[in-house]
């Protein structure tokens, strides 16, 4: 390759108000290379990709690309620069061809027809170039996520993109469907072709990348080979410090059924079915890890749990059955029979961001006696001093009762949750995606109060989508497909192997 | 990060976009000849130059005090209600009904069985929408002003028939006894030594508006039910996880938010007109969604607007009685400030919102990077 790479970023700084996002960022990706960015959440990878793509206009700094000095004030000059991006959320209608897909923003002139024509020729090009077979005609509703990927990438190619910026790309992706897509960076890099994967995972970085770039704190901490660096350094340039990637805990001691979950089924408003008769079991003192890919009704399934989704069939909690659709299937029933649920969403169940942490604590516990002052009005005052002792306890930073939700951190306010719950001493915590969007050091604080609580005695259900979570935490996994459980298994008798398997709805045996 | 402090969003955006909508009034005073200065004195001294006038502003601050609470109260609960209007138009009904037909022995009883009346009437009109919402689905911006114009015809209706005296020639109920008469300022200060203008209208209901806020700021943030309130209106989806019920909070915050807006009548149709005509709250509902505005939907806030909008009510009307000053040009006035301090708050936060940011900015020094790798 040449001497000249295909971009470089030279003293790149962003500050959004008093946030520094970005801080003299230097960054130099060559040619037919791909180079990944890790970091934590809110190191400030998006924040740099989002530069380099014209959405947001940097402070200071200059972008070259192939030793070009380039200004991108928007997103038209960085397609026209030749870089494409792959949101994490696709930018896709739904109800449109592949094909129209493509095309969106990119016709040629008032008439559709040679536009398409046009685009369909050039479809089958890529396709053969890179082995990319999507079908055009499929509407976007009815294929895949990994393909509904594959339209994206389409969508930049055929938009002549040399370099591609993939922003957290398999985190909608069964692990199959992940190596899928390495494949395809793969065949790309081989074709001339510059990638930047934004990533949170070591394990991918290690997988594909040529070299990495660590992120910490709206600085570039580090720029090495991926062959000359490991996992363990990597994570410590991420945080700072020395990082436990596995979690200590003891073996399960589980007692009596705690909860049983037998036929249970839910029709959403459209009428599809989210669940297809879910039945297990969870003991006292064990953790249960529901494994899947996001959307296979692991939600449904936590939020019947919880009392905000009715469904039907059984679910015996200590022996005696929840109303699952009647007056008593409420979120408020379900904490006073001792459940407590830390939900998937944190930003749009779990708190409410305007209103500040002491006001959060109260969510859900509103009717608590200790936080009433007589029939009429609540007592503010103790709801704080119980925040605040809260704060202390799970050490959330700032310890600032009065401050918004929204000002806190990711971790932080996933600690505020934490403590809500399980302070309440529940007989079942349901807990999902515990430390999605959580920094590396707040998840192994995460992680030790969950084995705490489960060495408690108590019984705890965990979804999750990290699979490394899932295989970590729990005493037994079972795997969720298509409103289906496709199997259980015990950690230490299976792999991620399978586990891929059954998460893409490879039959295992029917739990 | 907060993006700025919060004076300068409870005072410092209000007094600008009062300013701007002061500068362009006065190039459109300008625009038709008249001497801008002197045509925003004389709406202030209109408005705060006399007792006479003052009593005017207050009465109508009184109306937009009710009429801004309910939006306000609503609007905590992510309503928009926009049916003000009718629902004060029903509240007049209730006070008339109850002034009419129940013999009171004084003023101090009647005034009990017309906030029960008012707010009964005004709470029940806003129910129906409230249930269609939480029920149906049926948005409640569209119900509550379709319910606007129902209230108008059923009041037509009622006020040319059923309660219209025999023999009278103009659609308005009789009359009500003077045992239901209110004690305007002048009545309630004079015992005191204070002398107040006799022909103001401004009359007790004005206490009870500021009881009515203090009673909403205490709802509001002091009780479980008006953090419930806050709760799903800050986010429907953690209400429901948190086990608060949409359809309790929707038909709760609508109950109250008429039963405010019907006590209006208190002020217009009891302590002003002693009986009950036709189009009595005179866009007074419609204000009052200026006023939660401008107010932020505080009760202090809703106080200082709807002290705000009386003003520019009273000084309106003596501008135009004044000068040559048309009454419609007077009306584009209090549109600009509406406009102004209401729909167009973001041009004015927005630019606000990055001067903060940069004067926030420019006194950290940049430290000298040093190159990466």
């Amino acid at each position: 390759m040449t001497d000249t790479p295909a971009i470089e970023l030279v003293g790149i700084s962003k500050a959004f108000g008093p946030v520094q996002a970005n801080k003299d960022i230097s960054i130099r990706v060559m040619h037919g290379t791909i180079h990944g960015i890790i970091g934590e959440n809110g190191a400030g990878k998006s924040t740099l990709m989002s530069i380099l793509y014209g959405f947001y206009k940097a402070d200071a700094g200059e972008i070259f690309i192939n030793g070009q000095k380039t200004q991108i004030p928007d997103s038209q000059a960085a397609i026209s620069a030749g870089i494409g991006m792959v949101f994490q959320h696709f930018k896709l209608v739904e109800n449109f061809t592949v094909l129209e897909n493509v095309v969106l923003g990119a016709e040629d002139g008032w008439r559709l027809g040679p536009s398409l024509s046009k685009a369909r020729r050039q479809l089958k090009q890529l396709a053969d170039d890179y082995d990319l077979n999507v079908d055009p005609d499929a509407r976007i509703e009815d294929i895949g996520v990994g393909m509904q990927q594959r339209v994206e990438i389409l969508k930049a190619l055929y938009r002549d993109a040399n370099i591609l910026i993939l922003d957290e790309p398999t985190g909608v992706l069964t692990p199959a469907e992940a190596d899928q897509l390495f494949r395809i960076l793969e065949r790309l890099k081989e074709e001339g072709k510059t990638i930047i994967l934004i990533t949170h995972k070591l394990r991918e970085i290690m997988e594909i990348t040529d070299t990495v770039s660590v992120m910490r704190r709206g600085q570039m901490t580090a720029t090495v080979k991926t062959s000359e660096t490991s996992p363990p350094e990597l994570a410590e340039l991420m945080v700072g410090r020395k990082v436990l990637l596995r979690v200590d805990k003891k073996p399960a001691a589980p007692g009596k059924s705690v909860l049983e979950v037998k036929d249970l089924r839910v029709v959403d408003v459209k009428g599809v079915q989210r669940l297809r008769g879910v039945s297990f079991e969870v003991r006292a003192g064990e953790i249960l890890g529901i494994a899947g890919v996001a959307g296979n009704g692991q939600s449904e399934l936590l939020e019947v749990l919880g009392g905000y989704e009715k469904g039907t069939g059984t679910i015996l909690l200590n022996g005696e059955p929840l109303d699952l659709t009647g007056a008593a299937s409420d979120g408020q029933t379900r904490r006073a029979r001792g459940i407590a649920h830390v939900p998937e969403d944190r930003q749009h169940e779990g708190l409410i961001m305007n209103f500040t942490a002491w006001e959060n604590v109260a969510l859900g516990y509103h009717n608590d006696p200790k936080y009433q002052t007589n029939a009429l009005f609540m007592n503010n005052a103790a709801l704080r001093a119980d925040t605040e002792a809260k704060m202390k306890r799970f050490d959330v930073r700032p310890p600032d009762p009065s401050l918004a939700a929204k000002n806190f951190s990711g971790g932080n306010q996933q600690k505020i949750v934490l403590a809500r719950e399980i302070e309440r001493n529940p007989d079942l915590l349901l807990i999902g995606q515990p430390t999605r969007g959580v920094d590396i050091g707040a998840i192994e604080f995460i992680h030790q109060q969950i084995v705490a609580l489960r060495d408690q005695g108590k019984a705890i259900l965990l979804v999750s989508v990290e699979l490394d979570e899932i295989m970590s935490l729990s005493d037994r996994i079972a795997v969720m497909f298509d409103g289906r459980i496709m199997g259980e298994r015990l950690p230490a008798e299976t792999n991620a192997g399978e586990l891929g398997l059954l998460m893409a709805g490879v039959a295992g045996e029917a739990a | 990060m907060e993006k700025m402090p919060k004076w300068a969003d409870v005072v410092l955006i209000p007094v600008i976009s009062l300013l701007l909508a002061g500068i362009l009034s006065g190039l459109v005073i300008l625009a038709i000849g008249e001497d801008p200065i002197k045509a925003l004195w004389i709406m202030f001294d209109g408005a705060f130059g006399s007792k006479y006038n003052w009593g005017y502003t207050l009465y109508y601050a009184t109306n937009f005090i009710f009429t801004g609470l309910a939006v306000a109260v609503a609007f905590h609960a992510r309503m928009f209600n926009i049916g003000g209007e009718g629902q004060a138009a029903l509240g007049g009904l209730g006070v008339a009904l109850v002034c009419i037909f129940i013999p009171w022995p004084h003023w101090s009883l009647a005034i009990l069985g017309a906030i029960v009346g008012s707010a009964l009437f005004g709470a029940a009109w806003a129910l129906i929408p409230a249930y269609l919402q939480a029920k149906r689905g049926s948005h409640i911006v569209i119900t509550t002003i379709m319910f606007n114009f129902i209230a108008s015809a059923l009041l037509n209706y009622l006020l040319i028939g059923a309660l219209k005296p025999i023999g009278m020639m103009e659609p308005a109920t009789g009359k009500f006894p003077a045992a239901t008469h209110l004690p305007s300022f002048h009545e309630m200060l004079a015992p005191l030594g204070i002398s107040f203008s006799k022909g103001a209208p401004a009359n007790i209901s004005f206490l009870i508006a500021i009881a009515a806020c203090v009673f909403v700021w205490a709802l509001i943030w002091k009780t479980r039910l008006g953090y419930q309130i806050r709760q799903f209106g800050e986010s429907e989806s953690a209400a429901r996880y948190a086990g608060t019920s949409p359809t309790k909070i929707i038909l709760v915050s609508m109950t109250l938010s008429g039963a405010l807006a019907g006590m209006m009548a208190l002020n217009n149709v009891m302590g002003e007109a002693e009986r009950l005509v036709m189009n009595a709250t005179e866009g007074a509902g419609f204000i009052g969604i200026a006023v939660a505005l401008m107010g932020r939907s505080h009760p202090v806030g809703v106080f200082l607007a709807a002290i705000l909008f009386g003003a520019l009510y009273q000084g309106g009307a003596i501008l135009s009685q004044d000068t040559n000053i048309p009454v419609q040009l007077v009306l584009v006035i209090q549109a600009l400030v509406i406009m102004l301090t209401g729909a167009l708050d973001n041009m004015v936060r927005a630019p606000l919102e990055k001067m903060f940011l940069a004067f926030r900015r420019a006194p950290k020094p940049a430290p000298k990077p040093t190159p990466a790798e």
